[in-house]
């Protein structure tokens, strides 16, 4: 079964978004990589990068499919998850614990425009 | 095939030295590559196999013998429309006045298969309800790109060039976008409804929201789910308000063949893939061909060269009015997008393809799509029990579940599939569309008798009990064919693509 871990937020398309300070940890979700499968390619952005909320910014390739990565939110990326390049695997492993990205946030308010834990697992649940 | 005396890789034959070939020992050297320029020769010699013509020989029939096509059994791939290709196609394909011809010859000395291909176009326009037809490109994806370009042409000719936005459903073919963005376009995803059809409303946002930037939307009806899309007329009459053209992506055509007419649902512009829907070849042995229809005022952006028809009045001073009807090649007019691939396109494919039409004729064209619905439907009642049906209701050509109904044994769409090998039958189409967890899509095509079709539900319902009784066969299915569950994982992320890096060599 899928977890669902509390105090971040979730968006339609799957990612998670953990948030510190002006920056927040841009993943997938536990329901994501079980939905995915293997996964065995993760395409991400380099640093400095501008990414937007509701666009994309990356994909995640599993054996099933290749699915694009929505940014929940705009800001500039400050570092990548450079471990994911040579251990894909690591997104099935704990997708929370591995995040992608991590953002500073231009627009915190666009977190609002998310949901927590809660409707996430409803949302998923339909 | 014994995998022992003959599995090993050409490579693993290859004895250094051996040669299939001889030649005198003092046969005239016209040419040597000490001609060639430096930079031009080889540093080291090609890592090629050394083999005796009997050991390639032996090798690569051996190989042949795992091939599993629609001749060898049923093969009822989702999305692909594997039918059975007609004998009469090859043999006429086959005639030495048609493969020997040459692209260049002039059109006087080949007015015959000028007709064939004239007719051809004609005859998809009127299965199409389009006006005229190009057979240049090459497969679906190329006439996808050939029908964005005339809809960018069609835009950029009445200087509107800002329309770049293209409208494609969630559950589209993956070629879909991947056309738009080749095309220099920006693909916008509409979303679906549960029932898997065109969420009309947000369509209906979108248009509201960026209409004015929309060149067009690209839609598959009957969609990837096998469902008619109830909405189409409304949906083409929306796009077409809000100025954009409408592309139909023919990959499902096979099931209203005969039925109804993309053209009069209100599509602009489509593609037919003669290897789906017109039994040419498909898959590894194609090659395929992707004609692309257009309504009327849209003829004059297609791709060159075009064959066209032509009366010729002459009047001859003895013979007096002469009248020559014919027909003649067109190599470019102004308006035109140009060349978009070698010459014709795969004329070969044309002709099975024109053979299949006539060979079924008005009467029975009419059968195909009835006939493929038919059997999908009764596929799809008779599974229902033992597989997740997601989606209720009449499907069309092809019926996709989501896995087996009961998910406690944790035998997934993967582990149903690689059973099915075991059983002598080509795998469906499985974990597309992406619109559920565990897709298995399939696709009888109208050729199959109600027992090949029985005889195929009756191993479904078996590997659906076996999930119960037994999982761990099926999970480590397949156990026989030539080469049992391969690693998919590890083939993604360490691709081994030759022998030399099999060896350990970068």
């Amino acid at each position: 079964m899928a977890k669902f871990e509390e105090g971040l937020r979730y968006s339609e398309s799957h990612e998670y978004i953990r948030v510190e300070g002006e920056y927040g940890f841009v993943g997938i979700s536990d329901y994501a990589q079980h939905a995915l499968g293997n996964v065995v390619y993760v395409d991400m952005p380099e640093v400095d990068d501008e990414v937007t909320a509701g666009e994309e910014f990356g994909a995640v390739e599993s054996v099933k499919a290749a699915s694009d990565l929505i940014s929940p939110v705009s800001g500039t990326v400050v570092e990548v998850n450079e471990a994911l390049e040579d251990k894909p695997e690591l997104l099935n492993e704990d997708a929370f614990a591995n995040w992608i990205i991590k953002v500073q946030l231009s627009d915190k308010s666009e977190l609002e425009n998310l949901m927590d834990a809660k409707a996430y697992e409803a949302f998923c649940a339909e | 095939m014994n995998r022992t005396l003959y599995g090993n890789l050409i490579f693993e034959l290859s004895k250094k030295g051996r040669k299939g070939y001889s030649l005198p020992q003092d046969y005239d050297r016209t040419h040597t590559t000490a001609e060639l320029p430096a930079a031009l020769r080889r540093k080291e010699a090609a890592r090629l196999p050394e083999c005796d013509e009997l050991t390639v020989v032996r090798h690569y029939t051996n190989l042949s013998h795992n091939n599993f096509g629609v001749n060898d059994g049923f093969y009822p791939l989702g999305s692909c429309t594997m039918k059975y290709n007609p004998v009469i196609n090859e043999d006429i394909a086959g005639m030495k006045a048609f493969a020997g011809l040459h692209p260049l010859q002039p059109a006087v000395t080949c007015q015959g298969a000028l007709e064939v291909y004239y007719n051809l176009q004609e005859s998809l326009a009127e299965l199409a309800g389009l006006k005229e037809f190009t057979l240049n490109p090459c497969a679906g994806a190329h006439g996808e790109l050939t029908g964005l370009m005339v809809i960018r042409s069609y835009h950029e000719s009445r200087k509107d060039a800002a329309r770049t936005k293209v409208l494609i459903p969630d559950s589209a073919h993956g070629t879909n976008p991947a056309s738009a963005a080749v095309c220099g376009l920006e693909v916008v995803e509409v979303k679906s409804l549960a029932d898997g059809t065109v969420d009309v409303e947000h369509l209906r946002e979108l248009l509201s929201e960026m209409g004015s930037e929309v060149a067009g939307m690209m839609m598959t009806n009957p969609n990837t789910l096998g469902i008619f899309e109830p909405r189409v007329l409304e949906i083409t009459e929306m796009v077409h308000k809000a100025g954009g053209l409408m592309y139909y992506d023919g990959a499902n055509l096979n099931a209203l063949l005969g039925e109804c007419r993309p053209g009069d649902m209100g599509f602009d512009v489509m593609h037919i893939n003669l290897h789906k829907t017109f039994s040419t070849p498909h898959g590894g042995g194609g090659p395929g061909s992707g004609p692309v229809g257009v309504r009327e005022g849209l003829e004059q952006f297609l791709p060159t060269p075009r064959v066209k028809k032509v009366v010729v009045n002459y009047d001859i001073p003895e013979d007096g009015p002469t009248e020559w009807e014919g027909f003649i090649v067109d190599w470019g007019t102004d308006s035109s997008l140009g060349s978009v691939g070698n010459f014709f396109g795969n004329f070969g494919v044309m002709l099975k393809a024109y053979t299949y039409i006539l060979s079924l004729g008005n009467e029975n064209i009419k059968q195909v799509g009835p006939l493929a619905t038919l059997n999908a439907n009764y596929i799809k009642e008779r599974l229902k029990g033992d597989y997740l049906l997601p989606i209720k209701g009449l499907c069309k050509h092809e019926v996709v579940f989501d896995g087996l109904a009961d998910k406690s044994t944790g035998v997934t769409t993967m582990d149903v599939a690689k059973r099915l090998l075991d059983y002598g039958y080509h795998a469906p189409t499985i974990y597309f569309p992406l619109l559920f967890h565990e897709s298995l899509m399939i696709e009888p095509t109208e050729n199959e008798s109600k027992e090949t079709i029985d005889a195929f539900i009756d191993v479904m319902h078996k590997i659906a009990e076996e999930a119960k009784t037994d999982p761990e066969l099926v999970k480590t299915a397949p156990h026989n064919t030539p080469i049992g569950r391969v690693d998919d994982v590890l083939a993604a992320k360490q691709p081994v693509t030759t022998y030399w890096k099999m060896l350990g060599n970068e």
